[in-house]
């Protein structure tokens, strides 16, 4: 029975960690700006498109890595800035459009350039190696993966509770208009946010990608959505709340991948039912059941609207 | 006080029958395989599930992206009961013909369709209503795409064919009336779609300038006044979601019949992005705006920015950057551009009778 579990358990581990970074993203432009930034699973994609290129280009890959975090993280300042900026005094909806339609802009602009083709993601030596684990056999990127999401993780909360431009951060999402009579620069704040949330999505494609190496236009969608539904999980604006909740949303979705095989091997079933493709259904199950039970998330804070 | 003048609502029925009068002279006139009449069938549907969809987020306030999944919704509905029992053996290969073995009038049919979506959006709207606007954007979303999984699933195979697509049911074309010989003798594959919209439209429109399009509205410009001049907040939002969701099932089976197949695959959220997107660039909160971009997003997207996904060679020069995909990328950028600086659309909020009467107050002037 262990046996059969084990493998998805790992990895879900392994996913879990690489949703988490992206939900990280998510959750802090939340906490600032109250916008869902639909186009943020896009971002996610375009950094393994990057990857792709500059791999491509013959840079040395101790060159390339970083390349890549650095221009994710300059695209998605530079989506702030023209996209979201212009808008932050319109009504919500408009910004939230504003996100669909750079969702919208991405993936056609990287659908021109691939042409519409998988693209394959290059192979990084050390963490692409088969390794050995218990009854298992996966890739060394499941294992690094965990490790270094609860580094990046405790170095954030570090940069945020302990440093001025974290101490601004928490001030602005508190209370955007004293936040900038306090003589905070809300810019500066908010372009801070995007390129943090950025690079860590940018992270999470280089792990997410060594795992399934191929890339398409449409790749950023679904672990974008679930990334977002595991940040809403753990309690929007929460960044502990959005890695709980990605860790569980990939353990439960790989479980119910598996779920066919764990239970004919169990003997509880004749025949498969075919339930693997519930395992994206599954996400949305829970959002909205979390929605309506506990709107606020597992560590979320309580809102209340004033009229 | 002024008389309120007929004449605005007079030329608009005026300018209304002309198009109908123009969509049938055209298809008499012009060969049916002209792109015109793909860019006429095609709009008239999306016209349908923009308008349906902006009842929802343009006059009531509610910003939902289910859109899809309930067209969805009604595309297999209609699909699955229009399906010629003769036919469905050949459609419902694995499934040894599949479990329905009538089939109904299209009439009926589209209507069930609409039915079948109303219903699932009172089912969903049941929890997800409560929520608020963003929460509620991704609950919508989330469940359109659990909707698609679940008809893909090979144990309703009987019912929706699972992830196999369903075909050979009356399709636009089926509309045209053709003579014993089987030749057509009057074409009328892109009136009946404009029929289908127009109906749908002008009740989606009777609805909005009702007591209870009034009562939308103000829950739309604010839910807490709205809620204190005594309009049950949840009575009407559900009632706005379930209207929305039965046209844009009707949409969906206007959808199915211009496609001549459906295939739960195709009804991603790109589409529903789509069509909030042809709503902004028309105008949120105005049904003409919504009618006049979807026919305008479909003719460029299909017909007149065709040009840029090819090699065009100018004298001697071929254009650079054009290749298959700059047509979406152009369009894109255009979307954005009116995100960002024309945050009114082409219409704002104002209707076709409406241009009439400013009109009238400049030559006043």
């Amino acid at each position: 029975m262990w046996d059969t579990v084990f493998p998805y358990l790992l990895s879900g581990i392994s996913v879990g960690g690489q949703y988490a970074l992206i939900a990280i993203g998510y959750t802090m432009v939340y906490g600032i700006l109250r916008l869902i930034n639909f186009a943020h699973g896009d971002v996610f994609m375009a950094a393994g498109i990057i990857m792709v290129y500059i791999a491509a280009s013959g840079i040395p890959l101790w060159i390339s890595v970083p390349l890549v975090l650095i221009i994710t993280a300059a695209v998605g300042f530079v989506i702030e800035r023209v996209a979201y900026k212009p808008l932050r005094s319109a009504p919500r909806m408009s910004a939230m459009i504003s996100a669909i339609g750079v969702s919208y802009t991405l993936q056609n602009l990287v659908l021109y350039i691939t042409g519409g083709l998988n693209k394959q993601y290059p192979t990084i030596p050390v963490i692409s190696d088969s390794v050995r684990i218990g009854p298992a056999t996966t890739k060394v990127v499941t294992i690094v993966t965990p490790v270094l999401v609860i580094l990046l993780v405790v170095a954030l909360v570090l940069l945020i509770s302990k440093t001025k431009i974290g101490m601004a951060m928490r001030a602005v999402s508190k209370d955007f208009e004293t936040a900038q009579l306090m003589g905070i620069k809300i810019n500066s704040v908010i372009s801070t946010t995007f390129v943090i949330g950025s690079f860590l999505a940018g992270v999470g494609s280089v792990l997410y990608f060594t795992n399934y190496p191929t890339v398409i236009q449409t790749s950023g969608a679904m672990p974008g959505l679930k990334a977002f539904v595991a940040a809403v999980f753990g309690g929007i604006g929460s960044i502990p709340g959005a890695v709980v909740g990605a860790f569980i949303i990939g353990i439960m979705e790989n479980l119910i991948k598996g779920l066919d095989v764990i239970l004919f091997k169990a003997g509880l079933v004749s025949k498969p039912l075919g339930l693997a493709i519930f395992s994206d259904a599954f996400t949305f199950a829970l959002l909205i059941i979390i929605l309506v039970v506990k709107p606020t998330g597992l560590f979320g804070e309580k809102t209340t609207d004033k009229v | 006080m002024r008389k309120k003048s007929r004449k605005p609502a007079v030329l608009t029925w005026i300018i209304v029958a002309v198009i109908y009068a123009a969509v049938f002279a055209a298809e008499q006139l012009l060969p049916p395989s002209s792109m015109l009449f793909t860019v006429l069938k095609k709009g008239a549907t999306y016209a349908l599930v923009a308008v349906s969809m902006n009842l929802l987020n343009g006059f009531t306030g509610i910003f939902s992206l289910g859109q899809a999944g309930f067209m969805m919704i009604g595309a297999y509905v209609y699909a699955i009961f229009t399906i010629p029992a003769e036919s469905r053996p050949v459609v419902y290969q694995y499934y040894d013909g599949g479990l329905i073995q009538f089939s109904l009038p299209v009439v009926v049919a589209l209507v069930l369709a609409g039915l079948a979506a109303a219903f699932f959006a009172f089912l969903i709207g049941l929890p997800v209503l409560r929520l608020k606007s963003d929460y509620l954007a991704i609950a919508t979303l989330g469940f359109a795409e659990i909707m698609r999984v679940l008809i893909q699933w090979n144990n309703m195979g009987p019912l929706t064919n699972g992830s196999n697509m369903l075909r050979l049911y009356p399709s636009f074309n089926d509309f045209n009336i053709r003579n014993a010989n089987g030749e057509v003798t009057v074409y009328l594959s892109t009136l009946v779609p404009f029929l289908i919209a127009g109906v749908c439209i002008g009740l989606i429109v009777l609805l909005l300038n009702s007591g209870y399009g009034r009562a939308l509205k103000s829950i739309r410009d604010d839910e807490i006044a709205a809620e204190a001049m005594g309009i049950n907040l949840a009575h009407h939002k559900r009632l706005s979601f379930c209207i929305s969701s039965f046209f844009a099932g009707v949409g969906g089976a206007m959808l199915a019949m211009y496609q001549t197949t459906v295939q739960a695959k195709f009804f991603t959220t790109a589409m529903t992005y789509e069509i909030l997107l042809i709503v902004v660039i028309g105008g949120v909160g105005s049904v003409t705006g919504s009618v006049l971009s979807s026919f305008l997003f479909v003719a460029a997207s299909e017909w007149w920015l065709r040009f840029l996904d090819e090699k065009q060679i100018i004298g001697s020069l071929e254009v650079p950057l054009l290749r298959n995909g700059f047509r979406l990328v152009v369009f894109s950028i255009i979307i954005m551009v009116v995100v960002l600086f024309f945050r009114k659309g082409i219409m704002g909020t104002r209707e076709l009778p409406d241009l009439f009467r400013e009109k009238r107050k400049e030559a006043v002037k």
